[in-house]
């Protein structure tokens, strides 16, 4: 019997069945279910860990590999900047257990800053990369990935996109395979230890290793174990080149041409694309983001277009594909008949929005009220920048809330600047940030806006929530105490849905010439999953149509005529509106 | 090409697309064919439009929707199924919940909601069917069915499933305590739809 999974938990699966023992990440769309599936089925067998940041992640899944174990790790594409620095020379040592990464791209940029393409990075650290193209394959590439890494010495990613984790399709299950070999580190200082003159030894063996990676996974006679690439000869007339959840959609619009499916695009199986390539008129590369393919078979000599014809930006779709078709064609583009709104009005965009009762409500409506630039970070918080709220003025990456709230002041600019991190972002890389800040005693305000979870993703918890994956009870850190630590003098800590309190605390901070961390601190409603107090009402008789607490943006506050209204099914009961309302028109209990 | 089936599910973030797109995958499953979906994660769901997509057939590439090409459209909040109205083929079968959700862009922004929004569903949906299933969800007690009194009537327009399938899914993806619930909900949906197709 199949069984219908997300990518995602195909992932998952793969992990347990190859004998995995350990898998640790840190959260990020579209990656996160990962973890959160094997733990939920697998935990007896794989352990599994979120870690502080990816980076930790990746050297505590090493660290394991090094000793033997088949271990994991999980981020999203963005996460993989963070782990940069280790995945660049474990490359050199490779792993005795295997070591696989897997990276979520987002095409199309659904929940990112960036759309990067995890396929460079193979490319830069010398890495196989494997690129699946549903569920089966995801869980099929584990496995090979798996003994890909034991056999050659290498740690392999595993790319994943957004509609690759996120789709679901049927999946065959298989045994789990436990190791045949003991676990435990065999010491061996030239593989691990990196000083020069053994790191330049490696190098050699890395290219060495590189070539007769593209020569063997090029081989579909079975006479190696990879089996991810394959040739589907079908016309002569055009054979296409393609990889990941761009195969699918080839499949559906050119489902006459020859196609060679690389699992592998890193490094290239030449041999195989040659062979491919005479044995058709004409190659076509269809490819997701960038030109990686289209480039390599060109060094090669090899004639082919690509990106002329399928965009280079965003994610592909069938139909995406299929206009590049006509254009590759030259014939006129005609798009299928569908139903069609009449009239030519637009409809009212509905973009994600802080949800009703969102404790960070709180801090950026006081924020509205404050002259201040604010250094943002990733998170829902990032939605403060929204209007009606407008109260958030650059966002860049994890831990920049804090950095460059600092670099700013430093900047000799006279406005004060208030940096904002989330709980799970101030571990993931804001505490280095506010030690900095102490150490220059930079007079600017970090507001650490303490939800007590990670949640944008969907609830994971962090070091704060005193919680592990596995549900061990643990110590939680204490912000305050690590604020404090770092040399940081001036701590407090205020409750956003208390507007008065939020603004006295935020005031005292900004006004002072000496650095500050404010803990925000009230749970994501989300998590909570009840309501914060009774449900809003607005006395239609006492409302003068102000218009006040609209600036909210609160999604319970409705208005489509002179005055607001509060729909009983989404308020949260926060009180907020009521705190900010200068008539009292605003209350429980009308 | 083999002949393949795609179902739209549209709505607010929150409403329940993931439930009533894991009871059509399951449905399709059971009754044999190849399926794929996709669904929306992460910051999309934050009270965003959201859209979840289901095709099966015989043998499935693209768990994507091409514009066209689906058989039945499924909105939870009225205006959601304009937004995505170029996914259904020309005769393909319009199911929308007539609640309205008013975006924040409206009530603080100076976007505005359509007032006329049933009768621009009737000009771009030749064959719709449009009810208040939160009204039916309600007078059955949950108001959290709603989603299922839907997939009643989109269940109308795919004839490839038959009506006991429908509901092996449906016990298959619910809490044991709210089948018989939901099970009334989709016989009260599925009701409607005959009687509008």
């Amino acid at each position: 019997m199949k069984h219908l999974l997300s990518g995602n938990e195909a992932f998952a699966r793969g992990l347990y069945e190859a004998g995995a023992t350990l898998a640790v990440g840190y959260p990020g769309t579209p990656s996160t279910e990962i973890l959160e599936s094997c733990v939920r089925g697998y935990k007896n067998f794989v352990r599994c860990e979120w870690a502080p940041n990816e980076k930790v992640a990746l050297e505590v899944a090493a660290g394991a590999a090094m000793a033997g174990a088949r271990t994991a790790v999980t981020m999203k594409h963005v996460g993989l900047n963070v782990a940069a620095d280790p995945m660049m020379t474990l490359a050199y040592t490779g792993t005795p257990g295997g070591l696989v990464f897997i990276v979520a791209d987002d095409p199309g940029m659904h929940s990112s800053q960036n759309e990067q393409d995890t396929r460079h990075f193979a490319r830069f650290a010398k890495i196989p990369i494997f690129e699946p193209a549903d569920s089966a394959e995801a869980k099929q590439f584990i496995k090979v990935a798996m003994d890909v890494s034991e056999k050659y010495g290498t740690p392999v990613i595993l790319r994943s996109t957004t509609r690759v984790s996120h789709s679901r399709s049927l999946v065959a299950w298989e045994e789990r395979k436990e190791l045949d070999r003991p676990i435990g580190f065999v010491r061996n200082p030239t593989q691990f230890v990196v000083i020069p003159a053994w790191a330049r030894r490696l190098r050699g063996k890395l290219e060495d290793r590189l070539q007769k990676m593209a020569e063997d996974s090029g081989k579909l006679d079975g006479s190696e174990a990879w089996g991810i690439n394959r040739v589907e000869m079908r016309s002569h007339e055009l054979g296409i080149v393609t990889e990941g959840i761009a195969y699918q959609y080839v499949r559906e619009v050119f489902p006459e041409a020859s196609v060679l499916k690389l699992g592998c695009p890193f490094p290239l199986p030449e041999k195989l694309v040659r062979e491919f390539a005479a044995t058709v008129k004409k190659v076509l590369v269809v490819e997701e983001l960038e030109d990686f393919t289209e480039l390599q078979l060109k060094a090669m000599g090899i004639p082919c277009e690509g990106k002329k014809y399928v965009p280079k930006m965003g994610e592909l779709t069938p139909d995406i594909v299929r206009e590049a078709r006509s254009r590759y064609e030259s014939v006129e583009y005609r798009p299928s008949p569908s139903c069609r709104v009449v009239g030519n009005k637009p409809l009212p965009q509905r973009p994600p929005t802080l949800c009703a009762g969102c404790p960070h409500r709180g801090i950026f409506y006081a924020l509205t009220k404050m002259d201040c630039d604010v250094t943002g970070d990733i998170g829902c918080y990032s939605l403060g920048v929204l209007p009606p709220l407008s109260r958030m003025d650059t966002t860049i990456c994890m831990g920049a809330g804090v950095s460059m709230a600092h670099g700013m002041t430093q900047s000799g600019q006279k406005r004060k600047v208030v940096g904002i991190v989330g709980d799970s972002t101030f571990f993931h890389s804001g505490i280095t940030g506010i030690l900095n800040i102490a150490w220059h005693q930079v007079p600017t305000t970090i507001i650490v806006v303490d939800n007590r979870i990670t949640a944008m993703t969907g609830h994971q918890d962090n070091p704060g929530t005193g919680v592990t994956l596995m549900g061990e009870t643990t110590t939680p850190a204490s912000i305050e105490e690590i604020s404090r630590a770092c040399g940081i003098k001036n701590v407090a800590v205020c409750d956003p849905l208390n507007h008065a309190q939020t603004l006295e605390v935020l005031k005292k901070a900004t006004e002072s010439d000496e650095p500050w961390v404010v803990i925000s601190r009230s749970p994501c409603v989300l998590a909570v999953r009840k309501r914060t107090g009774n449900v809003r009402k607005i006395d239609p008789e006492k409302c003068k149509a102000c218009k006040m607490c609209l600036k909210l943006g609160c999604p319970a506050l409705e208005c489509t005529g002179e005055k607001p209204s509060v729909n009983p099914i989404v308020c949260n009961g926060c009180s907020l509106c009521n705190q900010i309302c200068k008539f009292d028109a605003i209350s429980d209990a009308c | 090409m083999k002949q393949t089936t795609s179902i739209v599910l549209a709505g607010v973030g929150g409403q329940g697309i993931l439930l009533a797109s894991e009871i059509c995958a399951k449905a399709a499953g059971f009754a044999g064919f190849d399926v794929k979906t996709n669904e929306v994660h992460g910051m999309a769901q934050r009270g965003g439009s959201v859209i979840g997509q289901i095709r099966y057939g015989e043998e499935v590439f693209s768990p994507l929707i091409s514009q066209g090409e689906a058989t039945v459209l499924m909105s939870l909040e009225r205006i959601e199924a304009l937004r995505y109205a170029d996914y259904l083929a020309p005769d393909g079968l319009a199911v929308v919940n007539s609640q309205v959700i008013v975006p924040v862009t409206v009530s603080s922004g100076g976007a505005v909601y359509p007032e006329n929004a049933e009768e621009l569903l009737r000009q771009t949906f030749p064959r719709l069917i449009y009810l208040d299933a939160n009204r039916v969800a309600m007078e059955l007690g949950n108001p959290k069915c709603a989603n299922v009194v839907l997939l009643g009537a989109l269940a109308t327009a795919l004839h490839n499933i038959s009506v006991d399938i429908w509901k092996d899914a449906i016990r298959e993806c619910v809490k044991p305590a709210f089948v018989d619930l939901n099970l009334r909900a989709f016989g009260i949906g599925a009701a409607a739809g005959v009687i509008d197709n």
